[in-house]
């Protein structure tokens, strides 16, 4: 790409703004990613306040605290706000902030697009919680299973909003996924050849992919199950000739590619932390990157082990459970790379690689969990109990939010141009793992012993008080670790030690820049002759290329 | 009964899959292990301190990237081939029989029926000891789910889509069942109890169920008849011998004989009685019952007559 063609393509630098305008009106794709996080943060203390009632409600058996239909309202948003809310968003504000840098470009390859899906799904958000002073919040969970998510058994305006909200977030991350895939596609520096690029934006691309395919499944079943609600269609009421299983498969086939859309930007940045507080380059490139693609092919063929106990026979049960064992092998390439990436390292405890030596262990307790659910007879004891919901956060919490927090730790100062306090961060760590720990791990045990998935009290049998009551206390233990969190931003964003360009010896570009960057990103983009170029840059005579030609891979 | 109750098998069904369980747990916990001790191990002997030379730049090996994806393989297939045996065991073929039971879900109850010899219950299954019945397992409103842990599997009860399953236990004793999936603002209280007895004690029971009660002819529990007769009681709830509709709230022929009030809230007794039909909410928030503002006396003599209808 010759130097004048790269600056036809520049926007113009736009005029200066000042204060709130500056961001509103953004469409740098640095700002957005702020934004992204900033409104994941404060939905995540929405999602959090929501669970922390759930809990309290639970300690103690024939608890009152909050009314049968309250309860159910505030796990439907708990649900719904940290997958759509939390989760989505924070890994979109990631990706929208790192992945031009780290690909060398100047912004995303279409940046009001880019400003109109963070707008759209934020707006989608603000609708979600309206309704709790619009007449009830949803009420029927996060899957909204018909019919009793139809108008004929859920008489609030809850679920409505729901469809609505994520209407809005649906389309706003399928727009920001098409960015995203274009944007590797077509905007990586001249020498970043795909073989070249940074797991990150690997694993980013192949996920952008699976979101082109998934969400529409999501957003078609939503204006279906509209049509029921507002317009008496009645797809979903098998009252009236519709089928309530149908809706299973809809929200599924979205469902269960959607938990990887979940986990694979955690994949993504695990596979960068590691690497560079090890000391090394990640182990198995290829074999990180092909099973990527290999998860996003396979998770369209998973979903119906959400439905074992829907009796669709067994032939049909057998045919998912298989599918989604399968489905195990690439994901334990995946840890077993990470934890030989760590061997013969130089290994950095930073907090944010506590963060991603942490997940490797929780993330394992949930894929093999995970595995319990493929096995079909075991399903049919464990599905919809407390086991399921202790497997769930093992894989979304300790998976996804432990990735985000090594990710926070990680970019923070590239984000910001100051480092977060690390003996603050060791308390954020500890009080995390352990409140995470303690809120779970009981949970598989609850789960064994009958006690089901959404359920506003329990009845006072031996032990069952005991172990929710630890639960809740772990609840609890988190609470104060994202208080320590935001305690920490706080101060480091005042008084942190200046960042400088490269704080941790990192390899990838986006430490080739300034910390923040300035708006144009590069002054300079640094020659990319490989994996690792700023690696290259400072090691001429042992450069990976040089390294892996003499050693014959 | 209660307990770690999935590892706690009281039918060949449930057995089939407790087994599994615990070779799965040994597997995966295995696994976690193995993984768990690398990892301690990597960080712990690789740990960056003063002095420590540069590592060593690795970029990957083959040879290992096949064996640790071929091995998981095989163990997987280990646990396939015991997935496949434990299906059927677990889950056996209904062929033609014919159901022994019907369960049909009700936000939030759970109305049980005997086919073959007409006997119509709620909340409480009684099964006699050692014989396999089938349950064909329905929803009059949202989806359900059929769930008694001690004795197998959990199967969904969906309108539209008729299922089967069977029940049985080895042993005497009650058992604690519960509707597993969400179905409402009262999904925590759909539970109910499976009954499991000699053959001799369940044909008594099945008998008894299937009598119908006699009409107290005096005192209070008269007045209370005459009362559910003025009431719209009869709107919802069908009793034998009384002219009733039983598709919307349990069946009460027979309510004094069981265990349990409204579907596990409470246990069946006067005072619990008493405290439901004075106000429903008091005792489940969200039911359906409505509080029909009877005076203490009326339903003093409701009660009187409800604990006739043994």
């Amino acid at each position: 790409m010759s130097d004048i063609a790269a600056a036809d393509r520049i926007a113009p630098v736009e005029a200066e703004r000042e204060g709130l305008l500056s961001w509103v009106a953004s469409v740098d794709h640095k700002q957005i990613g702020i934004m992204y996080l900033l409104s994941g943060l404060v939905f995540f203390g929405l999602g959090g306040l929501e669970a922390l009632i759930i809990r309290t409600q639970l300690a103690i058996p024939g608890n009152s605290i909050v009314t049968p239909d309250t309860f159910n309202q505030l796990f439907s948003m708990h649900g719904t706000t940290m997958i759509f809310l939390v989760i989505m968003p924070v890994m979109a504000g990631i990706t929208t902030y790192v992945l031009p840098l780290m690909i060398g470009a100047r912004d995303v390859a279409f940046p009001r697009l880019n400003a109109l899906s963070f707008w759209i799904q934020l707006f989608g958000g603000i609708l979600l919680y309206f309704s709790f002073v619009a007449g009830g919040a949803p009420n029927a969970g996060w899957f909204s299973y018909a019919p009793l998510s139809e108008p004929a058994y859920s008489f609030n305006n809850g679920v409505t909003y729901w469809i609505l909200g994520l209407a809005g977030v649906g389309i706003g991350s399928l727009a920001g996924a098409i960015n995203m895939a274009v944007t590797v596609l077509k905007l990586r520096v001249p020498g970043m050849t795909i073989r070249r690029l940074p797991l990150f934006a690997w694993i980013t691309m192949v996920n952008s992919f699976l979101m082109i395919f998934a969400l529409p499944v999501i957003n078609a079943a939503l204006v279906l199950l509209l049509a029921d609600r507002l317009l008496n269609a009645h797809i979903f009421t098998p009252a009236f000739g519709g089928s309530a299983v149908l809706w299973q498969h809809y929200f599924w086939g979205f469902g269960h590619p959607e938990v990887y859309i979940m986990i694979l930007p955690a994949f993504a940045i695990i596979s960068e932390v590691i690497p560079v507080f090890s000391g090394k380059p990640i182990y198995g490139y290829e074999f990180v990157a092909a099973s990527t693609v290999a998860i996003a092919f396979m998770s369209f063929a998973v979903w119906a082990h959400h439905m074992f106990a829907v009796g669709l026979g067994h032939l049909f049960d057998l045919f998912f459970g298989i599918s989604t064992m399968a489905i195990a092998v690439p994901t334990g390439i995946k840890i077993f790379n990470w934890t030989a990436t760590l061997y013969q390292g130089r290994i950095r405890f930073t907090t944010s690689m506590k963060f991603a030596v942490s997940f490797i262990v929780m993330f394992t307790i949930g894929g093999l969990s995970g595995v319990s659910f493929a096995v079909v007879p075991l399903d049919w004891q464990l599905t919809d109990t407390y086991y399921l919901v202790a497997h769930l956060h093992y894989v979304l919490f300790g998976g996804s939010i432990f990735a985000i927090f090594a990710g926070i730790y990680y970019w923070f100062p590239k984000m910001s141009g100051r480092m977060l306090d690390e003996r603050i961060g060791n308390w954020h760590f500890w009080t995390t793992f352990i409140g995470f720990n303690l809120t779970f791990l009981v949970q598989h045990l609850l789960g064994m012993m009958g006690m089901p998935r959404r359920v506003f009290t329990y009845p006072d049998w031996p032990w069952w008080m005991t172990l929710n009551m630890i639960s809740t206390i772990g609840a609890f233990t988190l609470l104060a670790s994202v208080i320590i969190f935001l305690w920490n931003i706080r101060i480091s964003l005042g008084a942190g030690a200046p960042a400088g360009d490269n704080p941790w010896d990192a390899w990838t570009l986006e430490w080739a820049t300034t910390s923040p960057p300035p708006a144009e990103n590069f002054a300079l983009v640094p020659p990319v002759r490989g994996r690792r170029p700023l690696w290259d840059l400072a090691h001429p005579d042992r450069a990976d290329e040089l390294v892996a030609a003499a050693s014959g891979e | 009964m209660t307990g770690i109750v999935t590892l706690n098998p009281v039918s060949p069904e449930a057995a089939a899959i407790s087994h599994l369980f615990v070779a799965i747990l040994i597997i995966l916990g295995g696994i976690f292990l193995l993984v768990t001790v690398l990892v301690l191990y990597a960080i712990a002997r690789y740990r960056d301190r003063p002095g420590a030379p540069e590592a060593k730049q690795v970029f990957g090996s083959r040879r290992l990237e096949i064996a640790w994806t071929v091995a998981p393989v095989l163990l997987l297939t280990l646990i396939g081939v015991f997935m496949i045996r434990a299906i059927e065991a677990s889950d056996p073929p209904i062929e033609d029989r014919k159901p022994d039971l019907r369960v049909v879900g009700h936000q939030w109850w759970w109305e049980i029926a005997y086919p073959k010899s007409g006997a119509v219950t709620a909340n409480e299954i009684h099964i006699p000891v050692g014989k396999s019945l089938l349950v064909e397992v329905d929803s009059a409103d949202v989806i359900h789910d059929f769930w008694v842990p001690e004795l197998g599997r959990k199967i969904d009860a969906i309108p539209g889509h008729v299922n089967y399953v069977w029940i049985s236990a080895d042993r005497p004793g009650v058992y604690q069942g519960v509707c597993a999936e969400f179905c409402g603002a009262e999904h925590t209280w759909m539970r109910m109890i499976v009954v499991a007895e000699g053959e001799g004690d369940f044909d008594a029971w099945q008998r008894a169920q299937l009598a119908t009660p006699a009409m107290p002819s005096d005192g209070e529990a008269a007045r209370g008849l005459t009362i559910l007769k003025d009431q719209t009681c009869l709107n919802c709830h069908a009793i034998s011998g009384l002219a009733g509709n039983q598709t919307v709230g349990p069946d009460l022929s027979h309510i004094a004989s069981r265990r349990i009030l409204a579907a596990g809230a409470v246990a069946n007794s006067p005072e619990n009685l008493f405290r439901w039909l004075k106000n429903p909410a008091s005792i489940k928030p969200e039911s359906h019952m409505p509080n029909f503002q009877l005076s203490d006396e009326k339903v003093r003599a409701l009660v009187a007559y409800m604990e006739t209808l043994k």
